[in-house]
């Protein structure tokens, strides 16, 4: 609770600090703020036993909660580290910059902790409305707009489907608490009303969109494009993996037992995800919009967890989410870096980048062998939950489904890796500030770190 | 001692060769595989030769989803072991003549490789075993895409796709059977233990049986093979075709048949005449292949489907024969890629026709030659007939959609005559005849050439003649997984 108290002041803070033009002081108050609210995180941890909603049921801070909030606020810290004189470029603005960022973190926090319904509206709002504004924060470029308009028409008629989805759900069950409907679940096995039913489907909808799962995605590559490309490593990690956890906290704690109704749509569901976004990825010159539609692909195999709905789904959501998360940040800050010294987001911008920054083509390596599942980094680990929960629930043909783009992920991821080493190309030595090594080489160093000894973090939430 | 050095040394020399400098890199990677190999032999030195496990090691690593680093070394690891121990310094050695680009990362590869395939080689646990399947992928494919020929990368990106492609339903495989297991864990002797029915126990074959046959490679799977066989630098094709490919025949023998003997006794016979086919085949292809390293390349894919074959035919023979060819067709594919190596090297082509004579201008390299031939299309006294001698009696013992092992093992047969052909013509080719104006440039081989050509002859001619210490090494517990695999035949309901 006072991570989320935190995270809420801290941007206030910032605005007045950009008010009295003290630019200098943001970047260091904002990471100290999320520092202190990462302290009170991890001090709420293990506390599950002693853990009760509060606020009238409207929260429930639990190992889920702090666990994923955890990672949110690491995740988002790196992301505000590489930062550092990114926005100056962009925008005349920057302590609304570091605030808004701040205000959806604290929609995400209320997201993996909420408790209630309304809770989860009021958090994926918060985060949303946030995000809009970020995506156009470029308010001089086309892309940018266009990448906001977009976001906010598609975010606005998925939340319409979500909040009736709630109502349905209201209706029928006449509760907001996730425990009040789960015991109208429970208490009424056979005789559960349609409009249920429809509510559930309808929230599906609505969560799919926020997520970026096929056929619900068709916002995420232009968005993705558009918006600078810090933004959009924050949305295609931060956002999407608290946007699980959300999912994910819902149909643990509430859908579990009409599995049978549900699941049959997420898998299709799931499958048209992970063909489309690995397929279309295939067909990409841009790294960015690549790494857009692996995202979709991603969104995929996280979907799994949900599908497969069981004991372990919370860890193999959070396994898989981090080690996304911690891969992508890679991916975006290299191509920020390649980017500033070629103007390009093409793939071919990385040729030869082995022979002059071989740091940089190192850990983008990792990066890709860790996003494409390769054993010993944290994306193979991820895969693995993901495959071992599908199995013991007799998906197979998920599983053959999921393989099968696990193989064709091999092309494009590496592509990357092929035109660092192995294609040569006339260019001068990319020039990376120690902030970006010290956060890129964190991240690899956490990627491979997981991927060889998974037991420091896979334990954590069961 | 526990199998953990083993593993780990490669690990840090890995690392620390990455600290050398880059002329300093090849001493450096030969001293640590120096001084794996001096493990291996001391491991070798207190080993028992009987079925027990040895060395072994089992503590948790992901303990709560049942995955522990459990490896130790049984008979027919420690063959594998000494395989992969005795023939990186030798590849090492034969690179000394090089000057590789950024030495120090190709050799800290190399020693990386090395340990993937020892946790291959001695894993006991289905994760581990994997880890280490793909661990040894991901250096050799840089190796053979950084320092490789032309078409380098579209060649090693298919090559990869291959191997990862069979490897990963192999995956999937082996979290069936954890799921399966009563304990929940992947724990080798508790997947031995599963009695699963005919049809899982089919899928299960097929899902193994598609990442070994690509790894080995078996016919059909082995498209991939020549090319990057050919366009890779000659070390990557010694580990390759020397070491990597024995992951593949290794993983059947452990990880296949012992797994799902019933789905092995209903698909068995199919792999055997996949693998008859890819004999002939190849042999047939390599007959027409001008470029030497691709005729070598074909050559290694006839010789593979015997062991395989042997392997499938399932009997103390035909295992036994596998394990000491194993180790003779690393030691003569190794030797058979230096020869080319050197003949590229001085004189910059590999074309069969181009070349003649070479043996009036260099006697040494033509003695050497003609040993490593020799151990190739295994005539007796030399290491590739003990091998293939107990390969095809293997074979002989079994029926085959009831056509009788005769039959089999006289197909399977003529890869020594085949393989006496197109070796002896490639030899004539080469080596006798006149000379010519590209081969006239030719030097005699010397200092770590001959050094190394030297231990390989010597090997070839030791093993050829008192087989007997290795064949030992294994004999115990081919027999017993023999046996305990037989059993289960016998319970086998159909």
């Amino acid at each position: 609770m006072t991570t989320l108290i935190i995270i809420s002041v801290l941007p206030i803070v910032l605005l007045y600090l950009g008010l009295y033009k003290a630019q200098k002081a943001l970047l260091p108050v904002t990471i100290i703020g999320m520092l202190v609210a990462l302290g009170a995180a991890v001090c709420a941890w293990n506390k599950d036993d002693v853990a009760q909603p509060i606020y009238h049921g409207m929260m429930l801070f639990n190992n889920y909660s702090v666990a994923f909030s955890v990672v949110s606020i690491i995740s988002t810290i790196l992301i505000l580290m590489l930062s550092k004189g990114y926005f100056e470029k962009i925008s005349n603005h920057i302590a609304e910059y570091y605030a808004i960022v701040l205000f959806s973190l604290a929609g995400i926090v209320v997201m993996v902790s909420y408790h209630n319904l309304t809770m989860l509206f009021v958090g994926i709002e918060i985060m949303s409305v946030s995000l809009y504004i970020l995506a156009g924060i470029r308010k001089n470029d086309f892309a940018s707009n266009e990448s906001a308009l977009k976001y906010f028409l598609m975010g606005a008629f998925s939340t319409g489907f979500l909040l009736f989805g709630i109502a349905l759900i209201y209706g029928s069950s006449g509760s907001f608490d996730l425990d009040g409907i789960r015991d109208y679940v429970l208490t009424h096995p056979r005789n559960i009303d349609p409009i249920f039913y429809t509510g559930v489907l309808l929230i599906i909808v609505g969560l799919c969109f926020k997520v970026g799962a096929a056929p619900f995605h068709f916002w995420t590559p232009d968005v993705y494009e558009g918006a600078p490309s810090l933004i959009t490593a924050y949305m295609s990690t931060v956002v999407k993996a608290a946007g699980f956890a959300a999912f994910l906290r819902l149909f643990l704690s509430c859908f579990g037992s009409i599995a049978a109704f549900w699941s049959p749509v997420l898998m299709v569901i799931t499958i048209i995800t992970l063909f489309i976004g690995n397929i279309t990825a295939l067909y990409q010159q841009s790294f960015k919009r690549m790494l857009a539609f692996s995202s979709i692909s991603h969104a995929g195999y996280l979907l799994f967890a949900i599908v497969a709905l069981g004991a372990a789904s919370a860890s193999s959501i959070f396994m898989y989410a981090t080690a996304y998360s911690i891969a992508s940040i890679i991916a975006f800050g290299a191509l920020v870096l390649v980017r500033q010294q070629t103007g390009t987001d093409d793939v071919d911008g990385f040729n030869g980048l082995a022979a002059k920054n071989p740091f940089l083509a190192f850990v983008l390596t990792v990066s890709m062998l860790s996003l494409a599942g390769i054993p010993l980094t944290a994306g193979f680990i991820g895969k693995f939950f993901m495959f071992s929960g599908a199995l013991l629930q007799y998906k197979y043909i998920m599983v053959i489904v999921a393989v099968v783009n696990a193989i064709i992920s091999i092309f494009y991821y590496f592509r990357v890796i092929i035109a660092m080493y192995f294609r040569s190309a006339e260019r001068a030595e990319v020039q990376i500030p120690g902030y970006y090594k010290f956060v890129l080489g964190f991240a690899a160093v956490v990627t491979i770190a997981i991927g060889v000894y998974p037991s420091l973090i896979s334990g954590l939430l069961i | 001692m526990t199998v953990s050095i083993l593993i780990f040394l490669p690990v840090i020399a890995a690392v620390l060769t990455l600290l050398f400098k880059n002329e300093m890199a090849k001493h450096a990677a030969m001293f640590f595989a120096v001084a794996e190999l001096a493990t291996a032999l001391y491991f070798l030195s207190g080993f028992v030769a009987d079925a027990s496990l040895q060395y072994s090691l089992d503590v948790p690593w992901v303990p709560q989803f049942g995955i522990y680093f459990k490896a130790g070394i049984d008979g027919i690891s420690m063959i594998m072991v000494l395989l992969t121990t005795v023939l990186v310094p030798l590849i090492i050695l034969t690179t000394y003549e090089h000057e590789y680009k950024n030495a120090r990362a190709f050799y800290a590869l190399i020693l990386f490789m090395q340990a993937g395939m020892l946790t291959v080689f001695t894993a006991l646990d289905g994760f581990l075993f994997y880890v280490g399947w793909e661990a040894a992928l991901i250096p050799i494919y840089f190796i053979c895409a950084l320092w490789g020929g032309e078409n380098r990368i579209r060649v090693n990106i298919k090559f990869f796709i291959y191997t990862f492609a069979g490897s990963i339903f192999m995956l999937i495989g082996i979290i069936y059977l954890y799921l399966q297991t009563p304990t929940k864990d992947y724990d080798l002797s508790h997947f031995y233990n599963l009695t699963l029915d005919a049809s899982h126990q089919g899928w299960v074959f097929g899902a193994f049986f598609l990442a070994f046959a690509i790894k080995m490679p078996i016919f059909p799977f082995h498209t991939w093979q020549p090319d990057t066989y050919t366009t890779a630098p000659s070390a990557g094709t010694m580990m390759l075709s020397g070491i990597m490919l024995k992951m593949g025949i290794y993983g059947v023998l452990r990880w296949l048949i012992p797994n799902a003997p019933i789905g092995f006794l209903a698909w068995g016979n199919w792999a055997i005449v996949l693998s008859v086919i890819g004999i002939v085949y190849a042999s047939i292809i390599a007959f027409k292949q001008t470029d030497g390293k691709r005729l070598v390349a074909y050559s290694s894919i006839a010789h593979v489907g015997l062991i395989a074959a042997g392997i499938f035919a399932w009997n103390i023979y035909g295992v036994q024969g596998a394990m000491i060819q194993m180790i003779s067709h690393g030691i003569n594919v190794v030797g058979m890629f230096f020869i080319w190596d050197i003949i590229s090297r001085r004189l910059n082509t590999r074309d069969i026709s181009q070349l003649g004579g070479i043996a009036k201008i260099a006697p040494k390299f033509a003695i050497t030659f003609l040993i490593v031939v020799l151990g190739t299309v295994a005539l007796p006294l030399t290491n590739g007939f003990v091998g293939e001698f107990l390969l095809l009696r293997g074979v002989l013992g079994i029926n085959i959609f009831n056509m009788s092992g005769i039959a089999t093992s006289a197909i399977a047969g003529t890869t020594i005559i085949l393989g006496a052909v197109y070796m002896l013509r490639m030899y004539k080719n080469v080596m006798q005849g006149e000379l010519n104006e590209t081969t006239s440039v030719f030097t005699d081989i010397k200092g770590s050439e001959r050094l190394a050509l030297g231990i390989i002859c010597a090997l070839i001619i030791v093993i050829g003649v008192y087989p007997q210490p290795l064949l030992h090494i294994s004999e115990a517990s081919v027999t017993n997984l023999i046996e305990t695999v037989s059993h289960k035949f016998v319970n086998a309901k159909f």
